[in-house]
């Protein structure tokens, strides 16, 4: 019989080469079939035999409890490059089919019809920038909403509310479930609000950015409050102490001490929103011509103009619109990443000095 | 809990400090008065949008819900595929099936791989990437999910073709894998597929929080008995973090629930309800229906449309619900007596 104390030990980067032989075995395999194109194939094969490789050899020199160990390591490892996966090879989609739509004309152009009157050839040419300004426009209406309103609720649930108030504990609560409010809710919300009211099927970039409003509030509510929560007691208590009235403390100590933490939740919160399509395209509907009004007519932005491109292509083109759909997608990526930068390089380079 | 500023300022002797010139005069009064009123208001706003939300969508969806479906005119315009039903219910149960059973699908395939993401970052990874390695992660929550759909339509459908046809040919007399098979790969598990990647993040992050969040004492307690890497997870972290994962996975699925742009763009969809994995005629989920019939659909239309939403809303509120108290149940802090463990 085995014991755990008494085992030998396998080498120590054992795991490592067991995994590299799987692997090769499995793509030698699959090459003897004519099947080495198939990478998933001999990858997934390859990452079986090597957890019932290293099982079985665990198992003869070190037994039964290291073995468990070890399937159950090798099994985390997989679950974590399964989601590396899919983030690469997404991001690699894109960026490969999008560049190929980008250019100068495409990012800031309408989308037109050309002709050509030497072939007496008419064609469309693609063009996103009524979408871009779209995306602005709506995203810097809900933001303008929202974030006062959001920062003013997290004041309140920090400030002025003891912890006792019911008030509080519901308003914590429903925020919370209102995170999880699914986009196009929001969108049918706005429309329906915005048809009670103007009449049917009245589509505005207004009421597109009502229904961000919905969506971007609970997150603006929820990181601004732990931000402000953050703000050490001894700040106010100081503030106070020299007779300082409740609101100036709040504003000129408070959330001057809170604001990088406070505007690094609000960069987030609209990276969240600037990519929703389904409550847009339900609320502001779909155009391809450039409209600047919010209150009235249709608007696109990004995210819509690139589902539009797929799921209603222009039957005679349709590759101009995937183009169009994979483009503005890189354009909408581009915009979240850098977006997502800025919030992270504003919380490392303004970050308080305050109790983690 | 004493410690809010609130309740602290809450405590504070009202006349201590200051000269009496420095004593709130008329601005100050105002001032506050003001700011207290603004914060205030903006938070009775967030109980306002979210009864606005249930009422103006029941308003909307209250003529659809109670037309009779099969006289009305406008509902039996060809514009949106809601001729062909006895009344609203008969409309909307497939749909929920399909919502329910993508969401199913995604969770049976997403969560047990964010759980393990989680462990792997909280328990396995070395310390020093460990923070980029969450970082990652969460860039999978950045990515828009219409982005997700192109990503879906060009990479998973001519990804899952091979394996369609290996399950079709060699196990279709399972019921799951039986039908038809689909060429174009615009099959329910396809949508589910990216779905699933699409909820990895959330169900990620939250289990990672709660897995760091346990006592550290307990897990080197159990390391100096000589327990394995595993045994100690089992032991004590496992037991500790169980109704939190089962809030996050509840959490997943409420995501999964209102997820439109992935499945609208991947599946083809009818109005049945199939359990086939592999066919063309797959159910359509509440969200990715509104959104293929929403542009199209005459006035009455949409507001049959607006009544799915209506339902959808209902359903993704109830599992936040019980997500949210499950959480609220067990955070640190809350002592609850657990059953003695066999040793």
């Amino acid at each position: 019989m085995q014991h755990s104390l008494t085992t030998g030990r396998l080498p120590k980067f054992i795991d490592l080469w067991v995994a590299l032989g799987a692997i090769a075995v499995s793509a030698i395999v699959f090459a003897s079939f004519g099947a080495i194109g198939l990478v998933a194939g001999w990858l997934v094969v390859g990452a079986i035999l090597y957890l019932v490789a290293i099982g079985v050899l665990s198992h003869i020199v070190e037994g039964r409890r290291k073995r468990t160990d070890r399937i159950v390591r090798g099994l985390v490892v997989v679950a974590f490059l399964l989601a590396v996966i899919p983030l690469v090879s997404t991001l690699w989609t894109v960026i490969a089919n999008g560049a190929a739509a980008l250019s100068w004309d495409f990012v800031f152009g309408t989308e037109h019809s050309t002709f050509d009157r030497e072939t007496f050839d008419t064609h469309t040419v693609a063009g996103i920038w009524p979408a871009i300004v779209g995306t602005l426009i709506i995203t810097g209406i809900a933001a303008v909403i929202s974030i006062p309103i959001g920062l003013l609720t997290a004041v309140w649930l920090t400030e002025y509310a003891l912890p006792s108030n019911p008030v509080r504990r519901t308003v914590t609560f429903l925020v919370d479930v209102m995170t999880g409010i699914p986009s196009i809710v929001a969108g049918l919300f706005a429309f329906a609000l915005f048809t009670l009211i103007e009449g049917p099927g009245s589509f505005s970039g207004i009421s597109a950015a009502i229904a961000l409003c919905v969506l971007m509030i609970p997150t603006v509510v929820r990181s601004s409050e732990e931000m402000i929560k953050l703000v050490p007691l001894e700040l106010r208590e100081a503030s106070y102490a020299l007779g300082v009235t409740k609101w100036r403390t709040i504003l000129k100590v408070v959330l001057r001490t809170a604001v990088a933490g406070l505007v690094t939740g609000a960069v987030l919160a609209i990276a969240r929103v600037i990519g929703e399509t389904a409550p847009i395209y339900i609320a502001a509907g779909y155009t391809s011509n450039l409209n600047a009004n919010p209150g009235v007519g249709p608007m696109s932005t990004l995210a819509v103009v690139s589902y539009n491109g797929y799921a209603f292509p222009d039957q005679s083109q349709p590759d101009l619109s995937h183009a169009e759909a994979w483009g503005s997608a890189l354009v909408l990526i581009i915009l979240v990443v850098v977006l997502n930068l800025v919030a992270r390089f504003i919380a490392s380079a303004f970050a308080p000095r305050a109790r983690r | 809990m004493t410690a809010t500023p609130a309740a602290a300022e809450h405590r504070a002797p009202r006349n201590a400090g200051g000269p009496v010139g420095l004593a709130a005069n008329s601005t100050s009064k105002i001032g506050d008065r003001l700011f207290l009123g603004l914060s205030t208001g903006a938070s009775w706003l967030i109980l306002v949008i979210l009864a606005g939300v249930a009422i103006f969508l029941i308003i909307k969806a209250a003529p659809a819900i109670g037309a009779d479906w099969a006289s009305n005119d406008a509902l039996n315009q060809t514009v949106a595929n809601t001729p062909g039903h006895a009344n609203f219910w008969e409309y909307a149960g497939p749909l929920l099936f399909g919502t329910v059973w993508a969401s199913f699908l995604a969770l049976l395939m997403g969560a047990p791989v964010a759980v393990g993401i989680a462990l792997f970052i909280s328990h396995y990874a070395p310390r020093r990437i460990a923070g980029v390695l969450g970082y990652l992660v969460d860039l999978l929550a950045a990515v828009p999910s219409v982005v997700f759909g192109l990503w879906g339509l060009s990479v998973i459908t001519g990804f899952l073709g091979p394996l369609n046809q290996f399950l079709g040919e060699y196990l279709g007399w399972i019921p799951l894998f039986g039908g038809s098979i689909s060429a174009g790969g615009g099959t329910i598990l396809a949508g589910a597929v990216v779905l699933a990647v699409m909820i990895l993040p959330i169900v990620t992050s939250i289990s990672r929080e709660i897995f760091l969040q346990t006592p550290s004492l307990h897990e080197e307690a159990a390391l100096a008995l000589g327990a394995t890497r595993w045994e100690m997870i089992r032991l004590a972290v496992l037991p500790y973090a169980r109704s939190g994962v089962i809030s996050a996975i509840l959490l997943g699925l409420g995501r999964a629930l209102g997820e439109t742009m992935a499945i609208a763009m991947i599946v083809s969809p009818k109005l049945i309800v199939s359990f086939q994995l592999l066919t063309n005629d797959n159910p359509a989920t509440i969200a990715s229906n509104i959104a293929n019939q929403f542009g199209g659909a005459n006035d009455m239309q949409r507001d049959a449309l607006i009544a799915t939403g209506l339902l959808l809303f209902v359903v993704s509120f109830l599992v936040n619900f019980i997500a949210r108290w499950i959480v609220s149940r067990t955070a640190p802090g809350v002592r609850r007596v657990r059953k003695a463990r066999a040793a």
